[in-house]
């Protein structure tokens, strides 16, 4: 395809999950002709699909639904009001202009549109990026692809696993095994406490599934398959456990590898693209939304950030966004902080200015929010990894001049 | 002589489907031998040749003089004249030699002497400037260098599948899941004993790899060498890391270690490795976090950028090194044996030129097969970035392992033919499936749909090996 082809979209949305397909549904209510989501899976709907438990949908359909009909109630409702779902096609690369290379079964082709908003999501950090030493045995899983195989094809890859993590998400694994007639035989936190709400405390007990907190996995032992782990306490004391299986779970990480490849700016503290406060990327011709701006958000909330998101890029198409410069980055001041989202703002108002900031560790301290030395907003905050803290920007009067500082001041132990 | 041995089965049965094995399996067969490859493991190179760090090597650092030496210059010159036919991958990256310490650079000229006595005569001694000319990613701390330009990266994997195949579409067999556990030569054949029955060759070649030794204790009563197994862990790095360095970066060689390499793969990713590690274990390499942590950081040391850059994978390989520095190739004569030993740190780049030699010692030993006249040339599938991949060309059923871009197609292939895959690692090591950036997290369940029923060890989750 030549460069002076016109656009076949206004808008290619890559990634159908909820991001992508709320962002769908809002830009073609906002009458934006045509909108394409491209996904490489089979199915659109995104993680949801393998998620078969409780609770999604209540923010979006006002009703408690399990994941995969969740998802199918997403793809039907982006159907009905004309949005065209291309499955199976898998974005290779992505270009100015913009411009989309992608793969499909029939082979490579490139794909152009006015806009592109990327929500290509999360991924679980594996065994292998963590470092865990040991054998390599099968049967050490994500919790995504652990649910694949149990609500999608029906496996059971083990029947005794120990599940690594507490977050959300190591809880969907404790139901997954549930599901499945697993009997997972412990649940290990290298932190001091759990990383998910206090509540889920209550469930590894209430299931039977003993916890053990402030113990790293430090070997996985067997020949084909798990045999056992062994754990260290904090002072290094090690015990074995005999297991079947690890569920390495969570410590999510934006599936940007599209960005990393691309013209496009990564922000290595998220881990996902530079955006400002109206999603969009250093090439202002394109967008992201969803889990792919940041570990780790739940459904809900990536689906509500799809339709702000598609807002935007309508008014993009209409040319009533604030151009896209000047902007003032934000800097993070303090060791615990772990990223802010978005990393840049545009002088400019009527956008949704809440700043999402997380940390990396367990951490109690006054947050601010300081410019030009001068501290603009403060609050105290004990907070979890995994957790978001939102700042008001809306009420700060912030002007472009300088750097923004985010500034975190621990207390002292 | 394979007509009148006709009723004792084989002319020669090789103990070992490793890299040497299957290049042994593929010269006789091409020379006229009938042969048959006994693998004990359900999938072909599950010993040292599942974890290598994929260089053809010049063996400009190779002993001079050494059998070592003269295997590896006429297996990488054999590589390079069948590998179009064959479909066999080759990234003519170069490899630089560097010095970062004062004691490394003195080093250097001895260095680039060996290279040239070893017949590598194109090396070419570089500033610190010339090198991060070439290499604008690399901590300046580097003192000084030299290329070998001939140094080269291949696909460790495609490399023994193909020269088997060949051998098995020229008349070879394969039995996996087939141990020998005995033998007994009659004074003019083998009748040996294994987990899946009796099986009767003239000549027996052990290559065995890490259980060299021990085949040689079982078929011989004694073994001339021990083997002493040495680790080499790897830590690899995503996509992005591939793009920082062009040339396989070689530190100064120690006595007993290449050292640490940072080298692309022929699947385009990084790797950092590997270590050496004496152990006795011979059938599991364990990884430690203590040492990965250490090779990331240096790594980091070396490429500066790849703190940036996530881990991909790691893995783990065991050398068979035994007590000597040279191979260990012993023909004898009176029991129709070939000792194909301690082939230790650079069977990938010699095992063409291993199985020459072992070849000539077969004749030796007074057999005389007629050659094929006209061999079939199987291609095998092309998996490494160096040429166009399925998922660049139509037909191709869809991606299915997206950090690898492995397509349905390329799945359905591997999963038939003569090497059809006993096991998921075997599966793995095939078409790559489950071994990039995310281990499996998109694709473990479309994979066991796909090879529901066609593993003979069906995946139980997705292995996390290399
Ligand atoms: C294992 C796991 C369990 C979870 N459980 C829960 C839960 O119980 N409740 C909850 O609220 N949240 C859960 N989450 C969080 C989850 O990320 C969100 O629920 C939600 O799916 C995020 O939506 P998204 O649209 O940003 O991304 P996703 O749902 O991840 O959708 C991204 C889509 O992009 C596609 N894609 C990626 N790259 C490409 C490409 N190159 N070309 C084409 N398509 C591409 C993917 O196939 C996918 O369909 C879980 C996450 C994980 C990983
Ligand atoms: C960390 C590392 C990095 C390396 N890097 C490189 C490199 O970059 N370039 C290079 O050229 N080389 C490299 N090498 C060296 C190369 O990998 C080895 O030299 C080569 O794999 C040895 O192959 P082999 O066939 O002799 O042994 P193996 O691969 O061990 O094969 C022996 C086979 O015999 C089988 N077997 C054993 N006992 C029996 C029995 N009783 N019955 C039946 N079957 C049996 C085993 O299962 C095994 O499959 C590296 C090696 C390591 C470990």
């Amino acid at each position: 395809m030549t460069g002076d082809t016109a656009p076949a979209y206004d808008v290619a949305i890559i990634g159908g999950g909820p991001a992508g397909l709320s962002a769908a549904v809002e830009l073609k209510r906002l009458g934006v002709a045509s909108v394409v989501v491209i996904e490489r899976e089979r199915e659109a709907g995104g993680i949801p699909r393998h998620c078969g438990h409780y609770p999604f949908g209540m923010r979006e359909f006002s009703r408690v639904l399990r994941g995969p009909d969740y998802a199918a109630r997403l793809v039907e409702r982006a159907l009905r009001v004309g949005v065209e779902i291309r499955t199976r096609v898998s974005v290779t690369s992505l270009k100015p202009g913009p411009q989309i290379d992608v793969s499909s079964p029939d082979g490579l082709a490139t794909i152009r549109a006015r806009r592109v908003l990327v929500a290509t999501g999360v991924r679980e950090k594996t065994r292998a990026a963590r470092l865990i030493g040991g054998t390599k045995p099968s049967g050490v899983l994500s919790t995504g692809a652990l649910q694949g195989l149990v609500y999608l094809d029906g496996l059971k890859p083990f029947s005794r696993p120990v599940i690594l993590g507490t977050e959300l998400v190591s809880f969907s694994a404790l139901l997954t095994c549930r599901h499945a007639g697993i009997k997972p035989v412990a649940m290990i936190e290298p932190n001091a406490r759990i990383t998910a709400w206090r509540a889920s405390r209550l469930l590894p007990g209430a299931l039977g599934v003993p916890l053990m907190l402030g113990a790293s996995i430090t070997r996985i032992e067997g020949r084909a398959q798990v045999e056992a782990v062994e754990v260290a306490d904090r002072s290094g004391r090690t015990s074995r456990i005999e297991a079947d299986g690890v569920i390495v779970t969570g410590q999510f990480l934006p599936e940007a590898s599209l960005l990393r490849d691309s013209h496009l700016a990564v922000d290595s503290m998220s881990g996902g693209p530079c955006v400002d406060q109206f999603f969009r990327l250093s090439d202002p011709a394109y967008f992201a939304a969803g889990n792919l701006l940041r570990p780790v958000e739940t459904a809900g909330w990536c689906w509500a950030e799809g339709r702000a998101a598609a807002r935007m890029i309508a008014g993009s198409l209409a040319g009533t966004l604030p151009e896209p410069t000047p902007r003032a980055g934000l800097a993070l001041m303090g060791d615990a902080l772990k990223y802010v989202v978005p990393q840049r703002l545009v002088a400019a108002s009527g956008a949704p200015r809440t700043l999402q900031v997380r940390v990396r560790r367990p951490a109690r301290g006054t947050l601010s929010v300081v410019v030009s030395g001068q501290n603009l907003w403060s609050q105290r905050i004990d907070a979890l990894p995994e957790r978001r803290i939102l700042i008001p920007l809306d009420r700060l009067p912030i002007d472009l001049n300088g750097p923004v500082h985010i500034v975190f001041a621990e207390d002292k132990a | 002589m394979s007509r009148s041995h006709a009723q004792s089965g084989f002319d020669v049965a090789v103990v070992g489907a490793g890299v040497v094995g299957c290049a042994i399996a593929r010269r006789f067969t091409l020379e006229g031998a009938k042969m048959i490859v006994l693998e004990k493991a359900p999938d072909i190179l599950d010993g040292a040749s599942k974890g290598n760090s994929g260089i053809l090597h010049t063996g400009f650092d190779a002993p001079c003089g050494s059998l070592e030496q003269s295997c590896i210059a006429s297996g990488y010159s054999e590589y390079l004249d069948i590998r179009e036919r064959l479909g066999l991958p080759l990234i003519r990256s170069g490899a630089l030699v560097l010095a970062w310490t004062e004691e490394e650079e003195a080093r250097l000229p001895e260095l680039m002497q060996q290279a040239r006595d070893n017949g590598v005569g194109d090396v070419e001694a570089l500033t610190s400037d010339e090198i991060l000319r070439r290499e604008p990613n690399l901590s300046r701390r580097v003192r000084a260098g030299f290329c070998v330009p001939r140094e080269f990266i291949i696909d460790p994997w495609s490399a023994p599948h193909a020269y088997l195949l060949q051998a098995l579409t020229n008349g070879a067999e394969l039995r996996r899941e087939c141990e020998v556990l005995a033998g007994q030569f009659d004074g003019s054949a083998w009748r040996l004993e294994t987990s899946a029955g009796e099986i009767a060759a003239t000549c027996v070649i052990n290559a065995a790899g890490l259980y060299g030794d021990l085949v040689d204790q079982t078929l011989r009563g004694v073994s001339d060498f021990h083997i002493r197994p040495r680790k080499g862990q790897f830590v690899v790095y995503d996509k992005a890391a591939a793009g920082l360095v062009k040339s396989i970066l070689l530190p100064v060689p120690s006595a007993t270690t290449k050292g640490i390499v940072v080298c692309r793969t022929a699947f385009g990713n990084l790797l950092v490795g590997p270590t050496a590690e004496e152990q006795t274990a011979r059938d599991e390499a364990v990884l430690v976090p203590e040492t990965l942590a250490q090779l990331q950081e240096r790594g980091t040391q070396i490429v500066p950028a790849l703190s940036d850059i996530e881990v991909s994978a790691i893995y783990a390989g065991l050398r068979p090194a035994t007590e000597f520095k040279d191979y260990q190739i012993r023909a004898h004569r009176e029991i129709n044996l070939i000792t194909v030993g301690g082939i230790r740190s650079t069977g990938l780049s010699s095992a063409l030129g291993i199985a020459r030699h072992v070849f000539s010692q077969y004749l030796e030993l007074g057999h005389a097969p007629h050659a094929l006249t006209d061999p079939i040339w199987p291609t095998v599938a092309q998996i490494s970035e160096a040429g166009e991949r399925s998922w660049q060309t139509p037909c191709n059923d869809g991606v299915v392992c997206h950090c690898e871009r492995v397509t349905r197609a390329e799945i359905e292939a591997a999963l038939e033919g003569p090497l059809a895959p006993g096991s998921f690692a075997g599966l793995k090591r095939k078409t790559r499936v489950t071994m990039g950036r995310c281990q499996g997290f998109y694709c473990s369940a479309e994979l066991a749909r796909l090879t529901k029923d066609r593993l003979k060890h069906p995946m139980s989750g997705a292995p996390d090996d290399r």
